[in-house]
């Protein structure tokens, strides 16, 4: 009994990672294209027009790209010291590390494609919502 | 629920994978070095993902063999109640590896009950990267750190009440 229910989930779950994989192998190369291409994108010079316009810039670079977390806060660091506004910033490492265009075939292929659009978009404005909140608790805090 | 099996598990996948192989052909056309550079940090990445692969598996099958959708309705269902946010929460503050690695544990609880609310909460929750945090304190501060945190998690519960009222209207 225990067998066959062991054996039946080890077909049932290989079936399925075996189905999951193109879209895995898929996400890491659009990721590595990604990262490849886009980090060297953001400079400090793409900022310093209307402050709305630079944090929907922010989140909207911050939705596309696709590394290591890390690598948004060292970005951020280095355009705050720049000059790049924190409400921008914020904006951009909120929506790295909650938005993934280049993540969402997969998400919708698995989880959904209106979920993984509704998702989506409310995790971008909530990017916004979230650096104009951090900066303004802490100019609140002092 | 079929419908969600059917898109998983159909060609889907095996389409996305050759359109993102069509990408790199025309990757390869416009900029032949960037894409090579793409190539070796793909196997890079390969690399690093491969325990993480052997993980979904073994969670795909252990969620397969104990968490029947009886369980999965009291912890994480319609009736799991602030027991299940908790739980979203936690754990996609725990969770570590690759979001989309993910995506399959997340389609595999959600057919099998788990609400689409604390899946969005679950993904919301991944922001907070707990080994990250101390270089985030180094970056930007404590306190900056602690209000960030702390609007992540309340975000994340705001995401999964909007993703509740979608689902519901669906």
């Amino acid at each position: 009994m225990l067998k066959s229910k062991l054996e039946q989930s080890l077909r049932k779950s290989l079936h399925t990672f075996i189905n999951i994989l193109p879209i895995i192998i898929g996400m890491l190369l659009l990721t590595s294209l990604a990262i490849t291409f886009f980090p060297k994108m953001i400079s400090p010079e793409l900022f310093g027009q209307y402050e709305i316009v630079d944090v929907l810039l922010g989140s909207s670079l911050g939705s596309i790209a696709a590394g290591h977390p890390l690598v948004s806060y060292i970005l951020g660091g280095e355009l705050i010291n720049e000059g790049v506004s924190l409400f921008v910033v914020t904006a951009l490492i909120v929506s790295w590390v909650t938005v993934g265009v280049v993540q969402l075939p997969a998400e919708a292929l698995m989880l959904g494609r209106r979920f993984a659009l509704v998702r989506n978009l409310v995790c971008f404005l909530s990017a916004i919502a979230i650096s104009y909140l951090t900066v303004y608790t802490m100019r609140l805090i002092g | 629920m079929k419908k969600q099996n059917k898109k998983r598990g159909g060609t889907g996948g095996w389409i996305f994978l050759a359109v993102v192989l069509g990408i790199y052909g025309l990757s390869g056309i416009i900029d032949a070095s960037q894409t090579s550079r793409a190539i070796a940090s793909f196997m890079q990445l390969l690399d690093k993902v491969l325990p993480v692969l052997v993980l979904v598996f073994l969670l795909i099958f252990v969620i397969d063999l104990f968490l029947n959708p009886k369980r999965i309705e009291t912890y994480l269902g319609q009736k799991s109640g602030i027991k299940g946010w908790l739980v979203a929460i936690i754990g996609g503050i725990l969770a570590t590896g690759p979001i989309y690695a993910w995506y399959a544990v997340l389609s595999e609880l959600k057919q099998k009950g788990m609400r689409a609310s604390l899946v969005a909460v679950f993904l919301y929750s991944r922001a907070v990267k707990l080994p990250l945090l101390p270089l985030l304190v180094h970056y930007f501060g404590i306190h900056y750190t602690m209000v960030l945190v702390l609007y992540l998690v309340i975000f994340s519960l705001i995401s999964g009440l909007v993703m509740e009222r979608v689902e519901a209207n669906v």
